[in-house]
C-alpha cells in the first residue's frame, strides 16, 4: 500500500514538473494574464519600446528579436499570441534557470511599452 | 604547450581590450543611483560594467584626499554576479597610493521577484589602512580613518571577509533597498556591523520614443542613509558615524551614466561633507564576445 502511494506520489510530482516545462510565457499563472497592457495600440509607446528593447533586449535576443545562442526568438507565434499579462509576467520575473534576468528595475510602464513592441515582431 | 600558454597570457590584454571595443551595445547600468547602497538587481550574464566610484573630502585635522575604486561588474549567471575592485588614493601634500583590491560575490536566493527580494553578499577584502575609497561604513569608522600620513597608514594590513544581507523592493516606480553589513578582520578584531538604506526613482516612468539625453526618464534621484552599528562586542549607535546622501544619476543616451552624491554626516564623529560621484559604463555580453574571440584564436592556430 506504502509503495503504490510512493508510485502515485512520484507520478503527480512528474507530471507537475513537466506541466511547468514549456515556454516562459506558457508558465504564467493565470492571474498574471488577466492584466492589460495600458499601451495597447499606441504608436508612441511601440516606438518607445521599440528603443527600449534595442537597450535592454536585443544584445541577447538579436535586432528585431530574431534570437541568438541560446536567448530564443521573440518574433514567433507563441510571443505574438501570448497575453499582455504572461509577457509582463516573464519580464518581471525573468527565469534564473534559462538565464533570463528579471526586468522588474525598469518602471512598470517601460515594461509595457516593451510588450506594446514585442507584439510587433512577428515576420520581421 | 607552454609556448601557447605564453602566447595566450601575451595575448590576453589585447583580446580584453578588443573585446570591449567590439561590445557598442549598452545596457541601462546596475544600481540605479545608489553608490553605497546594494538593490537586488543583479548583473545581467555575460554583461560587464565597469565603474569608477570617487569620494573626495577634507576632514577636520587632515588634508585634502580623493579615493577611487575602478570596479569590474560581470554577471556569471542570472543569480550569481562578480566584482573585482582596485583601489586607490591621493591625498593632498602626502602621496597617491594603490590601497589594494576587493572581490565580492552576490548571490540571488529567491528564483522569482517578490515584494522583498534577498541578495547574499560575500566579499574578501585585501586592503590597508590607507584605504579611503569608503564604500562602506562599519563599526566606529569615522573622520579619524581619513587622517594621517599614507606612508604609516599602510603599514596596517586588512585582510576582511564581510557580509551583507541586501533586501530590495520595487514599488510602483520606487526602489527601496536594505543592507545590513557584517565585517570581520580574518586575524583579529570582533564582527563590525554596519547598514546602508536607500530610496529611489527615475523622474518619469515611461520612456519617450525619441532618443534622447535629456529625457526625464534619464535622469534617477534618492537618497541614502548609512552608518556604523558597533561591534558584537558593543553593538549601538554610540560613537558611530552616519550619512545622509542625496543622489542623482544621469544616463546619456550613448550608455555612460554619472552619478553625484554630495553626503552629509550626522554624527559627531561622521566626515562633515564628502562629495561622491562615480561614472559608469556597461558592455553588453562582453562574456560572449570574448569568448568568440578566444575561439577564433583557437582555430587560426
Amino acid at each position: 500500500m506504502n509503495r503504490l502511494k510512493t508510485l502515485v506520489l512520484v507520478l503527480l510530482l512528474a507530471v507537475a514538473s513537466w506541466a511547468r516545462v514549456g515556454t516562459l510565457v506558457q508558465q504564467a499563472p493565470p492571474k498574471a494574464k488577466e492584466l492589460s497592457n495600458p499601451f495597447d495600440g499606441q504608436k508612441r509607446a511601440q516606438l518607445a519600446g521599440a528603443k527600449l528593447f534595442a537597450r535592454e533586449c536585443a544584445a541577447c535576443h538579436g535586432p528585431n528579436g530574431i534570437g541568438m545562442g541560446k536567448a530564443p526568438p521573440l518574433n514567433q507565434s507563441d510571443v505574438h499570441e501570448a497575453v499582455p499579462g504572461a509577457l509582463f509576467w516573464v519580464l518581471r520575473n525573468g527565469s534564473m534557470k534559462r538565464g533570463m534576468p528579471s526586468f522588474a528595475h525598469l518602471p512598470e510602464p517601460q515594461r509595457w511599452q516593451i510588450i506594446v513592441y514585442l507584439k510587433t515582431l512577428k515576420d520581421r | 604547450m607552454k609556448s601557447g600558454l605564453k602566447r595566450c597570457r601575451r595575448r590576453a590584454p589585447w583580446l580584453l581590450f578588443t573585446a570591449v571595443c567590439l561590445c557598442p551595445v549598452y545596457a541601462l547600468a546596475g544600481e540605479g543611483p545608489f553608490l553605497i547602497t546594494y538593490t537586488h538587481q543583479m548583473e545581467e550574464p555575460g554583461n560587464l560594467e565597469i565603474t569608477t566610484k570617487s569620494v573626495t573630502g577634507k576632514p577636520a585635522d587632515g588634508n585634502r584626499f580623493l579615493g577611487s575604486a575602478l570596479e569590474f561588474e560581470y554577471g556569471l549567471k542570472a543569480w550569481w554576479t562578480t566584482e573585482v575592485y582596485l583601489d586607490g588614493q591621493i591625498t593632498a601634500r602626502d602621496s597617491t597610493v594603490f590601497t589594494g583590491y576587493r572581490w565580492e560575490n552576490r548571490f540571488r536566493v529567491l528564483p522569482r521577484e517578490h515584494w522583498i527580494n534577498p541578495v547574499l553578499y560575500v566579499e574578501f577584502e585585501n586592503i590597508n589602512g590607507a584605504d579611503k575609497s569608503l564604500l562602506e561604513v562599519v563599526d566606529n569608522d569615522g573622520e579619524g580613518d581619513l587622517t594621517g600620513l599614507n606612508s604609516e597608514n599602510r603599514a596596517e594590513k586588512k585582510r576582511e571577509i564581510e557580509a551583507k544581507l541586501i533586501l530590495g523592493s520595487y514599488f510602483k516606480g520606487w526602489t527601496f533597498a536594505e543592507n545590513l553589513i557584517a565585517e570581520k578582520n580574518v586575524k583579529h578584531a570582533p564582527f563590525e556591523f554596519g547598514y546602508a538604506v536607500g530610496i529611489s526613482r527615475p523622474l518619469a516612468l515611461a520612456a519617450r520614443p525619441d532618443r534622447c539625453n535629456l529625457c526625464p526618464e534619464n535622469f534617477q534621484a534618492g537618497v541614502e542613509l548609512y552608518g556604523g552599528l558597533g561591534t558584537h562586542e558593543h553593538f549601538g549607535l554610540s560613537d558611530t558615524s552616519h550619512y545622509l546622501a542625496p543622489t542623482v544619476a544621469w544616463t546619456l543616451a550613448s550608455g555612460p551614466r554619472f552619478t553625484v552624491s554630495p553626503t552629509f554626516g550626522i554624527t559627531e564623529t561622521s566626515a562633515k561633507f564628502l562629495l561622491r560621484f562615480a561614472v559608469s559604463y556597461e558592455l553588453d555580453q562582453f562574456g560572449r564576445t570574448a569568448r568568440r574571440l578566444v575561439r577564433n584564436m583557437g582555430g587560426g592556430r
